[in-house]
């Protein structure tokens, strides 16, 4: 296992892994924002948390393909089948590796990022906690969806498709965790509810991607 | 004689073309009446006046809507545990029908919210997760006409519809929690009717007409469905002739 994840870590960093790419899409986003509505800095800060949260969102996604794509083209997940590792927790490691190599850095960025955008002064906490809570559920989430399409040819847009919806109430509660956060009431029930559905998608999706997978390398 | 019986797509066709025609009258039948009463023969309401009237189209569409995903969830289950072809193509068949439904549910509400509460969308729960619905109706049609196989396509998206009916469900309960209502709560049939007490729903010369269109479109959409299963396993097995042809 942990062979898989240091390999799967080791090609996203390397040359042609894409690494950072999802954080420069991020950043390109959060900059775009104010072009679109306007520089008025208190509408910013007002929006900045759902800005953030949708702007991360977007940048997992745009990295889902990379989960298994590639290892489906070169050969390499058939092997991983054969493997005594069972597919639960092949895919349960191509989650992790994802969401080292893209949700990290976007926990790490959006606090920055945040400055950007005018975020309020308490709003910074509340942001980190909520990303490093949710981004989790992002990646597991994705890869399901990744498993879904991975052996179709264009599948990188009906991905999208499938997995949005999907993404929709991390989402909420996310995004409601950050802007409570920056009004700065109470965050206890969101916070409790996002951490809910990122435990128990990390802890049951897996069995479901891992089904999909099967039934895809059949 | 057991219901499995009708797993068979020989079978299953002879048996939907005996009853087809009957349900496709009773459906085009009630639906008439039920519209042509509730259009013409009920009063305005009180307070909305003759908006009142799209009730007889906007509850049993949203009604079919969510019953249609319900219905799909137990053909993809009984595919995935007993692998009957017939089940896996009546969920497929009855996904189209259930996005139209839920974009007729969408459209008339929209339609009856402009005069009522003065816009055509509101951010509120049950609007929302309806459009979350539509979009995995969306995904689910799309997941079906994006592979070929047709066994693999038969098993993915039904663990899509589960795990979609999962999601759905959360949703539902998120944007609750997320932005409170503009959409009244149940108010055609709340718990305290079914022990008679006539407060608890609407008055009779509204529920009439309404419950013989709900009737109407519960039979619409088996009529439905049953078309669009049989076209489909005669699609299969013209594409397995052909198949076969080429092969010899």
């Amino acid at each position: 296992m942990i062979a898989l994840l240091r390999r799967d870590l080791a090609l996203a960093i390397r040359a042609g892994g894409g690494f950072g790419l999802g954080l420069a899409f991020f950043l390109i986003v959060t900059v775009l924002v104010p072009f679109g509505v306007g520089a008025d800095t208190a509408l910013l800060g007002r929006i900045a948390p759902g800005i953030l949260w949708v702007g991360s969102l977007l940048a997992c996604l745009l990295s889902l393909d990379r989960i298994l794509a590639l290892d489906w083209e070169d050969g390499s997940l058939d092997l991983l089948a054969t493997a005594p590792l069972p597919m639960e927790g092949v895919v349960s490691i191509k989650a992790f590796a994802h969401w080292i190599t893209t949700g990290l850095p976007l926990v790490a960025a959006a606090p920055m990022l945040g400055v950007l955008l005018n975020l309020p002064g308490p709003g910074y906490v509340w942001l980190f906690v909520s990303l490093a809570l949710g981004t989790p559920a992002l990646s597991v989430i994705g890869t399901f969806g990744a498993a879904l399409t991975v052996g179709l040819k264009r599948g990188g847009l009906l991905m999208s498709l499938l997995v949005l919806p999907l993404y929709v109430p991390t989402l909420i509660f996310g995004a409601e965790v950050a802007r409570r956060g920056a009004e700065g009431s109470a965050v206890q029930t969101p916070l409790l509810m996002l951490a809910g559905i990122s435990f128990g998608v990390t802890a049951l999706l897996p069995f479901a991607s891992a089904a999909v997978l099967r039934i895809n390398l059949r | 004689m057991s219901l499995w019986e009708y797993a068979n797509p020989v079978k299953f066709i002879r048996a939907t073309d005996r009853v087809l025609p009957w349900i496709s009258i009773l459906a085009i039948s009630s639906l008439t009446i039920g519209l042509v009463w509730g259009f013409f023969f009920t009063p305005d309401d009180f307070r909305q006046g003759s908006t009142v009237k799209i009730i007889y189209l906007h509850v049993p569409a949203a009604l079919m809507a969510i019953n249609a995903w319900l219905m799909m969830l137990v053909a993809s289950l009984i595919w995935i545990v007993r692998r009957h072809h017939v089940s896996a193509l009546a969920a497929r068949a009855a996904a189209p029908v259930g996005a139209a439904m839920t974009v007729i549910g969408l459209a008339t509400g929209a339609i009856w919210g402009q005069p009522m509460w003065g816009t055509w969308w509101a951010w509120d729960p049950r609007l929302t997760s309806f459009l979350i619905l539509f979009l995995f109706y969306l995904g689910y049609i799309a997941l079906w006409q994006a592979i070929e196989d047709d066994d693999t396509a038969a098993d993915l998206t039904s663990i899509l519809c589960l795990v979609g009916s999962v999601f759905a469900l959360l949703s539902r309960y998120a944007v609750n929690f997320w932005n409170q209502g503009l959409h009244q709560g149940a108010s055609v049939m709340r718990a305290g009717a079914l022990a008679g007490d006539t407060q608890e729903r609407v008055s009779n010369v509204f529920f009439l007409p309404l419950m013989v269109c709900i009737v109407g479109f519960v039979l619409l959409f088996v009529a439905l469905v049953f078309l669009r299963t049989q076209t489909e396993i005669r699609a299969r097995r013209t594409r397995a002739l052909i198949a076969r042809e080429h092969a010899s």
